[in-house]
């Protein structure tokens, strides 16, 4: 039980320590280091942003973002610094562009089809409506006559 | 109606094996470079070999080079050494190497025990030319033609097939090229 609570304690710490900005920035500066890094793809653990990655190319990436954000730099440009070296895969909201069109679109595209095959589906399952009215009593009678 | 019903499924499951069949033979790990057809990144690094001696991206005007990214940590980079050390003996083309986070110490005993194939080394300790070279995975080697731009990158190590197939013959289209 202890040990567990030991463990659960350098856990604890090494998870904040991932997060941890560093100690140069500006309580707003902070912030922006922080949401920076949560936008941005680690290249070397793909399904991990660089906040959350270990891998040593994601250290490297944070301490450039920290110092570029100290330098002044804005956020745009702190992004476009690193897609013009790792491209619109380091961006987890890409740029609307022809070759990320069919990223943005399929979603929609897909969703608008699945509607309007159900749509269409729907209007083939209901039954025609019947109204007496329209009924015509003498064909009927005559075909009844024939019988 | 009926007919369509029967129909639309295997529309369906055949769009969807047509996606995969493509999809699932692409590496996600292989992620293209914006740099290609760009000038090399402009750096200055000491040499490994003579740490007085300062290298940069000028030693690439005027030929077609080779750019091979390795560490001694990296255990890849082994695989694919014996291509380069047959490269250094076959071609005139140069090859040089960028040594990527690495102790200047550790890559020069690696070289001593596996061979020296490279025309020059830089040795980029802190990792931040090989930010600006987009790298992301050693090894990594780039093809820069006579005119210093970077037309070709390899992410991985190269093996026979992928250094036959694609690699010389890319270096050999771009020899053929007049130099501008």
């Amino acid at each position: 039980m202890k040990l567990r609570a030991v463990l659960a304690g350098v856990a604890f710490a090494f998870y904040g320590l991932a997060f941890a900005a560093p100690e140069n920035l500006s309580p707003e500066q902070t912030e922006r280091y922080h949401s920076l890094l949560e936008e941005l793809r680690c290249l070397v653990c793909q399904n991990q942003n660089i906040a959350e990655s270990n891998a040593s190319l994601a250290q490297d990436l944070k301490r450039q973002v920290a110092d570029m954000l100290v330098a002044g730099r804005s956020d745009d440009e702190i992004k476009s610094y690193l897609q013009a070296r790792y491209g619109d895969f380091v961006l987890y909201r890409p740029p609307f562009k022809p070759t990320t069109w069919l990223l943005w679109l399929t979603p929609f595209v897909v969703l608008i089809a699945t509607l309007l095959i159900a749509v269409w589906m729907l209007r083939k399952r209901r039954p025609e409506p019947t109204s007496p009215d329209s009924v015509d009593r003498e064909a009927l009678q005559r075909l009844l006559d024939k019988e | 109606m009926s007919r369509w019903v029967l129909i639309a499924p295997i529309l369906v499951v055949g769009a969807l094996i047509a996606v995969f069949a493509v999809g699932l033979r692409l590496d996600p790990s292989r992620v293209p470079s914006p740099l290609i057809d760009q000038p090399a990144p402009a750096f200055e690094l000491p040499s490994l070999r003579a740490p007085g001696e300062l290298l940069s991206e000028r030693q690439f005007e005027g030929q077609v080079s080779i750019v091979n990214v390795w560490a001694s940590w990296c255990v890849p980079c082994r695989l694919e050494h014996p291509l380069w050390m047959d490269w250094a003996e076959t071609s005139d083309v140069p090859l040089y190497g960028l040594n990527y986070k690495d102790a200047p110490g550790d890559a020069l005993a690696w070289l001593a025990r596996h061979g020296d194939p490279y025309q020059a080394i830089a040795s980029d300790r802190a990792g931040d030319v090989g930010i600006d070279w987009g790298v992301y995975g050693v090894p990594e080697t780039f093809v820069i033609d006579a005119t210093g731009r970077i037309r070709y990158k390899h992410i991985g190590p190269l093996d026979p097939t992928s250094m036959e197939e694609t690699f010389r013959p890319i270096v050999q289209r771009l020899l053929q090229e007049p130099t501008a």
